[in-house]
């Protein structure tokens, strides 16, 4: 209205009588009964999709024709063995007071301490850590405070460990369930002779805790390492482990390299492809696991050529490398004169040439590894990144001498290297470069020190 | 591994060798079933083929849809019978020859014919029950003209491409193991130890089988020779100078780093 007034629009039609009656209307309509307005407010205003709460229980009075008053009145609860009568408020009906027992009576719950007689004790309970009175009084406590051993130890008038308490209250029940029962099969299923009390274990395992509740941060943090270090290991094993279980029946827990070496006839890894460094477990692993895959497959097959046999071979170690890297392995065995499929592919040939490519697949990420390392260091001793692309050409071609035989190696400016060569670690790549691969692809000039 | 002193056949229509019967407490020959069912893992046996062909030009017999004589054929390596291993070639020829799969079933698996195309044959080999159940196939692209073109072509002297391969048996029968022990066209692998064979059951009549092996064949004296020892020579030699390369770079590598480490910008 006051908008209008502002606005200067004319004020609303209706006469004055009419918008009074309307108004209570729309209150009506905007909030709900039974809840007061305030409260509809918090809500946000506005009437919920599924009502929780059924608007007419909210208000609902009882029932007329009952008459409620709230008197002070005693008490006794079946609970207690006195007869102490205590006071409080109770909700009378019509004048008639509650009957029952005290509401909370029922949850005065106790253990069934098993009590002993004499003569049982000096029949089955014996103990020559144990004098009967301190047995009897370990009992009265346990009794007395319901197997709240921690109590009970505290109150224990000498001193002994909970552990021992607990082992001497359970070997005790224990022997007297079985001598009382008629037979042993009936108390067979009863917990306390099922389970029997495990002193040395219930020690070893509270220590244990303590000690990890006590550990310093630094402490766990170290323990969390060894463990994800552990974990790794052994997953990597277990992959290794599980390729080669087709064909790998020899029944030997060493590692993954040792079994390589002592399969039979299928086998056509040499001993050498296992010589990466230990670092380079992980990424040496996956290869023997590809090629382990490899050999279960060939094995499916029953029958199976030879050529055929060392394609597959051929691809599976060459599986790290994109396309380029394989044409410049071809490019690099015609230079050596080597038939690229070999021409009389007997057993060992085809090992012979397994090994030989994989010893060119190694060059040639040798061969990446030193021109990016000597890139760096003529960046470093420039120390302007500009001059990038042709420092690092000068040095290369210093390097290029040596290498007679392999054709056009890398030129930082045309270069560019599939970034899936390196996202598998191949066979040779150690850890000597644990910067980012990624880095490699790069253009010099775009390397950070954090690189290094 | 061949024995060489079985290898001089005592009938040269035989090649068939009677093997030595073994003392085996396992098996009894009723239970050659059982034999053939067991296989000997960890173990592969080989047979080393070559295949190939070799064309005639038929010069001024040749007409132009016959203009060569060609044989295509699968052999022993070494010119032994393959029907130890082998029960039948198929022969896939291009479709407009008639009945295009020529199928045969002794040695010497070969198939003679004329024409005058060049086309991929696909040959596939059964072989017997105890030895693999699966058939495998071979490719050959068959070649009539020479690798020469401007040199004359000759009727005396065939145009031969022959490819050499091994086929790989994994996980033998006892059964066929035992068959083939002492069989020159077989490569017999080394047993793993404890592992004894049945006594072998022949498989076919044996005075029926004609010749098999291909010394003496027509085209023996085309067939090319592979000689393993040249290949492994030359791998052995590449190696050489790839890992001599690799542990020089490797040298280098820790060279640079070396310096690299004193460059390190701050």
């Amino acid at each position: 209205m006051d908008a209008k007034d502002i606005l200067g629009l004319p004020k609303t039609p209706l006469p004055i009588p009419q918008e009074k009656k309307s108004r209570p209307q729309k209150d009506s309509q905007r909030k709900p009964d039974g809840i007061s307005r305030e409260v509809y407010a918090l809500t946000g205003g506005v009437a919920p999709l599924m009502p929780s709460i059924d608007v007419s229980q909210l208000k609902r009075r009882p029932p007329s024709d009952e008459k409620i008053t709230w008197q002070w009145l005693p008490f006794t609860s079946s609970a207690r063995k006195d007869d102490l009568q205590l006071y409080h408020w109770v909700r009378v009906v019509n004048g008639v007071p509650p009957t029952g027992d005290y509401s909370f009576a029922k949850y005065n719950k106790s253990v069934d301490v098993i009590r002993y007689t004499d003569e049982e004790y000096e029949k089955y309970l014996t103990d020559p850590k144990w004098t009967k009175e301190e047995t009897d009084q370990l009992f009265d406590l346990c009794e007395r405070f319901d197997l709240r051993f921690i109590i009970i130890a505290d109150r224990f008038p000498t001193h002994r460990t909970v552990e021992e308490l607990k082992d001497r209250y359970y070997s005790v029940s224990r022997a007297i369930l079985v001598a009382r029962a008629p037979s042993p099969g009936e108390v067979a299923g009863h917990p306390l002779v099922k389970e029997p009390y495990n002193v040395t274990q219930e020690t070893e395992r509270k220590r244990a805790l303590s000690m990890v509740l006590s550990q310093t941060k630094h402490q766990e943090r170290k323990d969390a390492e060894v463990l994800a270090e552990a974990k790794r290991i052994a997953e990597s094993r277990m992959a290794a482990r599980a390729a080669e279980e087709p064909d790998l029946p020899v029944p030997s827990d060493v590692g993954p390299e040792s079994a390589e070496g002592a399969v039979g006839p299928g086998d056509t890894i040499s001993p050498s492809n296992v010589q990466a460094p230990a670092a380079a477990i992980a990424p040496s692993t996956s290869v023997i696991a590809d090629n382990a895959s490899t050999l279960a497959s060939l094995r499916m097959l029953r029958v199976y050529l030879r050529t055929y046999a060392l394609e597959q071979m051929v691809q599976a170690a060459s599986s790290s490398a994109g396309l380029r890297t394989i044409k410049r392995v071809e490019q690099t065995l015609q230079d050596l004169g080597v038939n690229l499929k070999p021409k009389v592919p007997t057993k060992a040939v085809c090992a012979e040439h397994l090994e030989l490519r994989k010893e060119i697949l190694t060059l040639l990420n040798l061969q990446k590894q030193l021109q990016y390392k000597e890139a760096e260091g003529s960046s470093f001793r420039d120390g302007s990144y500009g001059d990038m692309p042709g420092t690092a050409k000068r040095s290369q071609r210093a390097a290029d001498q040596d290498r007679t035989f392999v054709p056009d190696t890398i030129s930082f400016g045309g270069d560019r290297v599939v970034k899936r060569e390196q996202k598998r670690k191949g066979p040779g790549r150690t850890s000597e470069t644990p910067s980012s691969p990624a880095g490699a692809h790069k253009r010099p000039r775009k390397m950070k020190a954090s690189d290094l | 591994m061949v024995d060489t002193s079985l290898s001089k056949k005592k009938d040269p229509d035989q090649p068939e060798i009677s093997l030595p019967t073994l003392k085996s407490q396992r098996t009894k020959m009723g239970k050659s079933e059982d034999s053939e069912k067991k296989k000997i893992k960890d173990v592969e046996i080989s047979v080393p083929i070559v295949y190939g062909n070799a064309a005639f030009w038929l010069g001024k017999k040749a007409s132009e849809y016959q203009s060569h004589k060609w044989t295509v054929y699968v052999r022993g390596a070494t010119n032994e019978d393959l029907s130890v291993v082998v029960k039948r070639a198929v022969f896939q020829l291009h479709s407009s020859f008639n009945n295009p799969t020529r199928v045969v079933e002794s040695a010497p698996f070969e198939l003679s014919e004329s024409g005058w195309g060049e086309f991929e044959i696909a040959i596939t080999l059964f072989f017997h029950n105890d030895v693999c159940e699966k058939p495998l196939n071979l490719y050959h692209h068959l070649k009539l003209y020479p690798e020469d073109e401007s040199g004359p072509m000759s009727t005396k002297k065939p145009v031969v491409v022959e490819s050499y391969d091994e086929v790989v048996f994994t996980e033998p029968s006892e059964s066929f193991l035992a068959r083939v022990q002492n069989h020159p066209a077989v490569t017999f692998p080394r047993l793993p130890a404890g592992v004894t064979l049945p006594p072998p059951v022949s498989i076919e009549d044996e005075s029926k089988k004609k010749r098999g092996d291909t010394k003496d064949h027509p085209l023996s004296q085309w067939f090319l020779n592979f000689s393993e020892a040249d290949e492994l020579l030359q791998l052995a030699a590449a190696r050489q100078q790839v890992q001599a390369h690799i542990a020089k770079l490797r040298r280098q590598i820790s060279l640079t780093d070396g310096q690299n480490q004193q460059f390190k910008p701050l």
